[in-house]
């Protein structure tokens, strides 16, 4: 059992700042650090990684700093987001060197390469496996210790979906079994299937903190623009602006602009209205349903 | 010294096509000695011009950054050398064993083949052979350090080498006597003056000079290294 403590910590290089005075407390189970690319995800980790010094702040790993203290890495297992494995070494080679810098034998490598399931392609040059081997092969490389804390740093990308479920499984498995375990991810379905706590992460900020239905509920709890075409603007309009599910209503000329601040009365409501009025819904569109809209409402709110 | 780190290096090093290019030199210096041997023109004026020129003054330094450099460098670049760095060895050890893989490849690929063309060309005769072979242990030694240093402090290890081996210790220190002082490859012509009686090698820097410098410039590039590697920071994508 072990416990990453993040406390008031800054990251920046020269005049940007990557990771902005972020406080946080990871325990055992699987959390997700959820964020849009360049949100600073990868510099967190890094910073629980002992890779990074932090501007300001503290890391700790079981209260014991991380930052130039090779110690922690008996404790800590971690799988990069490059590519950075020795081509030139097999499989094999590659997870026995890993077993044999923690001082332990050939059974640890074997063991782990049966976690990921690689037992197969273990004797094959790593430059000739695909993207997703390379990534089981790491985290196989970072498991042959057994450690308690595993850091990935956006460990899906790249994986067919087959592989990916495969991985999410064996995260779950092991978050399950007790290890503190950090992935990153922009992708809020990866982070929802595997983790139980979610830290989202918006323009190096700490934008929210939850499970995924607390994350889930504030991302559609919130103003939702819908761009609505049909055979009569003028009338739906007026009926839209009756109903308390609709905030404002302009004309555009794409049709009307909705405003709603209760998603889930608003959806119901639209078809009912526009039956009873005979309107013929010719469109109806989210307006601001990308990922990027989603964080940077929620970095607004805390 | 950890023999997996070393390992992987020498793998890294001399792994299939990486070979060639520390062979090169070597082949080349050695092809020339059985040249120079077979037309006649192996005397002792010859041989040591050869090794001043070539083996010391070219091949040395060319070896030893690519050694050097090539032990850490690409590693540091491509991000593999997390592999080492995230497990409970220190890094002044990792950097160590890395300085140790360069100098014994200075050994193999430099050393030993001086010593072979000096003596393709004239035995033993003068200890021209032995003096040279000398002075390029004691140079390569000290290249492997500076390159490995280099590779760690900068991403441009390998341009600010040639600089230094062309331009520092190659031009200026053609004209200028005192830059003599501070170059590698004067150090191992004074080693290499010590142990030769031929009268046509005079070296310009003294020994009581040239050992010091040299133990200097090693314990302190590997410990820098070492103390560099301890802060190594991954500023990755974003």
């Amino acid at each position: 059992m072990s416990v990453i403590e993040i406390r008031q910590v800054s990251r920046w290089y020269g005049n940007v700042v990557a990771v902005n005075d972020v406080t946080m407390t990871i325990g055992p189970g699987v959390t997700g650090l959820l964020g849009p690319n360049g949100a600073g995800k990868s510099t967190l980790l890094h910073l629980m990684a002992g890779f990074l010094q932090p501007s300001g702040g503290t890391a700790t790993l079981d209260a014991k700093p991380i930052w130039k203290n090779y110690d922690v890495y008996r404790t800590i297992g971690l799988v990069p987001e490059k590519e950075g494995v020795y081509n030139f070494l097999t499989g094999w080679q590659f997870v026995q060197s890993a077993a044999r810098l923690h001082g332990l034998g050939d059974d640890a490598a074997e063991r782990a390469i049966a976690q990921v399931d690689m037992a197969a392609a273990k004797d094959r040059r790593i430059e000739t496996y695909s993207k997703g081997m390379r990534q089981r092969i790491k985290v196989a490389g970072a498991l042959v210790h057994e450690p308690s804390v595993l850091l990935l740093d956006e460990p899906f990308n790249g994986m067919d979906p087959r592989q990916r479920l495969h991985l999410m499984d064996l995260v779950r498995d092991l978050g399950a079994a007790g290890k503190t375990i950090v992935f990153s991810s922009h992708i809020l379905e990866e982070v929802e299937r595997v983790a139980q706590q979610i830290e989202v992460m918006v323009a190096g900020r700490h934008a929210a903190s939850g499970d995924y239905r607390e994350i889930r509920r504030r991302m559609t709890d919130r103003p939702h623009l819908f761009r609505v075409r049909s055979s009569d603007d003028r009338r739906l309009a007026a009926a839209l602006i009756a109903d308390t599910a609709s905030d404002g209503v302009s004309f555009t000329p794409q049709g009307l602009e909705v405003r709603t601040v209760e998603f889930r009365r608003f959806t119901h409501q639209l078809p009912r209205l526009a039956r009873d009025l005979g309107v013929r819904l010719w469109q109806v569109s989210p307006t601001d349903e990308d990922l990027e809209s989603v964080f940077s409402y929620l970095s607004g709110r805390s | 010294m950890n023999t997996v780190v070393a390992s992987i290096t020498y793998r890294a090093m001399l792994g299939r096509k990486r070979i060639w290019l520390l062979a090169l030199l070597p082949i080349a210096l050695i092809a020339f000695a059985l040249l120079f041997r077979f037309i006649g023109g192996g005397d002792e004026s010859v041989a040591v011009e050869l090794m001043r020129t070539f083996a010391i003054g070219t091949m040395l330094p060319l070896l030893g950054l690519i050694a050097g450099t090539g032990v850490i460098a690409p590693e540091i670049e491509d991000g593999t050398i997390i592999h080492l760095m995230s497990k409970p060895i220190s890094r002044p050890v990792i950097a160590l064993t890395k300085f140790v893989v360069a100098a014994s490849l200075m050994v193999a690929f430099s050393v030993i083949p001086t010593y072979v063309a000096a003596y393709i060309l004239i035995g033993t005769e003068s200890g021209i052979a032995s003096g040279f072979a000398l002075g390029a242990l004691f140079a390569g030694i000290a290249y492997a350090a500076v390159f490995l240093l280099l590779g760690v402090v900068s991403r441009h290890a390998v341009t600010i080498g040639v600089i230094y081996a062309l331009v520092w210790e190659g031009l200026i220190g053609g004209y200028v006597p005192g830059a003599r002082r501070f170059s590698i490859q004067q150090w191992a012509q004074s080693i290499a003056d010590q142990v030769t009686t031929s009268a046509f090698l005079k070296s310009e820097v003294a020994l009581s000079f040239a050992v010091p410098a040299m133990i200097i410039v090693v314990v302190g590039s590997v410990l820098w290294a070492g103390q560099r590697l301890r802060v190594l920071s991954l500023t990755g994508d974003e």
